[in-house]
């Protein structure tokens, strides 16, 4: 399947990372989670140990797919008091590097730097690096793997994750 | 200053707190003094020091503190500030090192706190005992079953006797492990929260507080096939015929007949049908082991558990460890670990810490929403002198068994908390 597939650019990742940055920004769950496959996962590795294995460590969050499911019914849902009103989201995505490619399969890396506003409260910066495993589909990329690192010593005044980071 | 922070009216059936313990500056002044520098305070686990050398900086009673085990072996805690002119010696969270040496003058000191080196030593006088140099320690350091706790007071009465019926407790989530082992699991949730510590210790055991905070959670687990009931029992929220206990020193717990999975060892459809077979094995370990009755009081039974002031052990969805601080009146600085059975299975590990994020931590289904909740508290309590009591009363006029969705394990802490506040030193 790969040798048929045309070369694949930075720009189409890029292309790739802006627009689910812009779904996610703007709290659209239902059209983002269209961009993954049936056995999407969504990492956050603890901060003190980025590079381990969520069964063998307790990480921040350690999604399959059918918990994203569960995650995007939660936070979408009045009841969900720490999103509930919606925080302001904005997030800058840069370096973004293709590290390989194997048959189908894309791996990337990027460095994003996402915002939170929430009522009168401080804003809260996350930084830090998207680890993602992408496919390609005849419907155009899709998410298999989205691991994000977080810089942050450990999550101190970030406090929480109760958005899609 | 109110003359008390609260208004305890047995015949009245009124409990109430004064909002001031909650806000004021003063008052965390005097908790560092009159509870921080009085009580046993959680230090560490000894698992998350497997090996001679291995150590975890951290503060503990806004203390640094190396958390280390010496070249012996021995279980060690000391003060992470050098005698010299009072550098920390340790700035790096965790790893394995023979020496801690102070970047500043290069002063270097041995795991078990022993001064081993001082460059240009030629230039002290005589009297100068190096032997008397040796990174101080609290005044008192000992352990319950490898849960180290210090007090910087040496007058204090032994951890063992401080943490009385709790013990027994401890004992039940030490039951899990086949050899009485437990260990904290890598990978730590460390987060601030804009709220007054005290907030934590209600929160961690409130149960009145899950319908309204938790519908989501509740809601995914019903989601997830698990069966949620209506409570059979008009007075309680859950279906769980829960108590709430009073343990002495301050110490409290709920006791609840769980009816939401346990990893040890109760099923439940979230943790997939592939994963019955190796669960039923778990509990007939635990029933051969320990007889059924205590086993069902291990594998069924979830206990949100305070040591006073500010360590919860959770043994519910998953067994967690959490200890907080304050750093203001108004922001606390939590730890959190997940804990688990030292010969468990690699299945059986990566089904605890998932069950383990359903519900705890920065990302799970439910914390973000206590989090939110203290905020919110700490947010409204700018209004303290306007609104200045603070209701606590739900239970009081039960006279039988107190239940998890009263007040009565709150205010055991807030007895406690007032009468060591209303001491003067």
């Amino acid at each position: 399947m790969s040798q048929t597939l045309p070369a694949l650019t930075r720009a189409d990742i890029e292309d790739f990372l802006f627009h689910e940055a812009d779904l996610l920004d703007n709290w659209r769950l239902a059209d983002w989670e269209k961009l993954l496959e049936p056995d999407a996962t969504y990492l956050i590795p603890p901060n003190e140990a980025p590079d381990s294995d969520h069964r063998t460590t307790l990480f921040t969050i350690a999604d399959d797919r059918e918990r994203i499911r569960q995650r995007i019914i939660r936070i979408l849902d009045p009841n969900c008091h720490a999103e509930f009103p919606h925080s302001r989201l904005r997030r800058i995505i840069g370096n973004v590097r293709i590290l390989s490619t194997e048959a189908d399969l894309v791996h990337i890396q990027a460095n994003f730097a996402c915002w939170r506003y929430r009522r009168n409260e401080r804003i809260r910066e996350y930084i830090g690096q998207y680890r993602f495993i992408l496919r390609r589909t005849p419907a155009g990329l899709r998410i298999r793997e989205r691991r994000v690192i977080l810089d942050a010593h450990e999550l101190g005044s970030l406090g929480s994750v109760s958005f899609i980071l | 200053m109110p003359e008390s922070y609260i208004i305890d009216d047995r015949d009245q059936q009124l409990f109430l707190l004064n909002r001031e313990a909650l806000v004021c500056a003063d008052v965390l002044k005097a908790e560092m003094k009159n509870i921080f520098a009085k009580c046993w305070i959680y230090v560490g686990h000894g698992s998350e020091l497997k090996s001679p050398g291995d150590f975890v900086s951290r503060r503990v009673a806004g203390r640094p503190v190396i958390f280390c085990r010496d070249q012996k072996g021995e279980v060690r805690c000391l003060f992470n500030t050098c005698r010299h002119r009072g550098a920390l010696v340790c700035a790096e969270r965790s790893g394995n090192k023979r020496r801690f040496m102070c970047m500043y003058h290069g002063w270097i000191y041995g795991n078990d706190g022993a001064l081993v080196r001082v460059p240009g030593d030629e230039a002290y006088p005589d009297s100068f005992d190096a032997t008397k140099y040796g990174l101080r320690s609290p005044a008192r350091f000992e352990n319950y079953r490898d849960f180290w706790f210090m007090c910087l007071d040496p007058d204090v009465i032994g951890l063992h006797e401080y943490l009385g019926p709790a013990t027994g407790y401890i004992d039940l989530v030490i039951d899990q492990s086949p050899s009485g082992r437990m260990e904290v699991i890598g990978g730590i949730q460390e987060y601030d929260v804009a709220a007054n510590w005290k907030l934590m210790v209600e929160n961690s055991v409130d149960d009145y507080h899950l319908p309204a905070t938790h519908a989501t959670w509740l809601n995914f687990m019903a989601n997830s096939g698990v069966k949620i009931t209506p409570p059979k029992d008009k007075n309680l929220l859950l279906p769980t015929h829960g108590k709430a206990v009073d343990l002495g020193h301050g110490h409290f717990t709920t006791d609840n007949i769980n009816f939401r999975g346990r990893p040890v060892a109760a099923w439940i459809p979230l943790y997939g049908e592939e994963a019955r077979p190796e669960m039923a094995e778990i509990r007939a370990e635990l029933v051969e082991r320990l007889g059924d009755a205590r086993a069902t009081r291990v594998a069924d039974t979830n206990r949100n558990l305070v040591i006073f002031p500010n360590l919860v052990i959770n043994d519910g969805s998953s067994v967690t460890i959490r200890t907080f601080y304050p750093a203001a009146a108004d922001k606390m600085h939590v730890i959190a670990w997940a804990v688990g059975p030292v010969e468990e299975s690699a299945s059986a590990r990566a089904r605890r810490l998932d069950a383990f994020l359903t519900f705890y931590g920065p990302g799970g289904f439910a914390t973000p929403d206590d989090v939110e909740a203290l905020e919110m508290v700490q947010q409204g309590l700018a209004n303290w002198q306007d609104d200045p009591w603070s209701e606590m009363s739900r239970g009081m006029a039960r006279e039988d068994e107190q239940m998890n969705s009263d007040e009565h394990h709150l205010r055991t802490f807030w007895r406690q908390w007032a009468k060591l506040m209303e001491a003067r030193p």
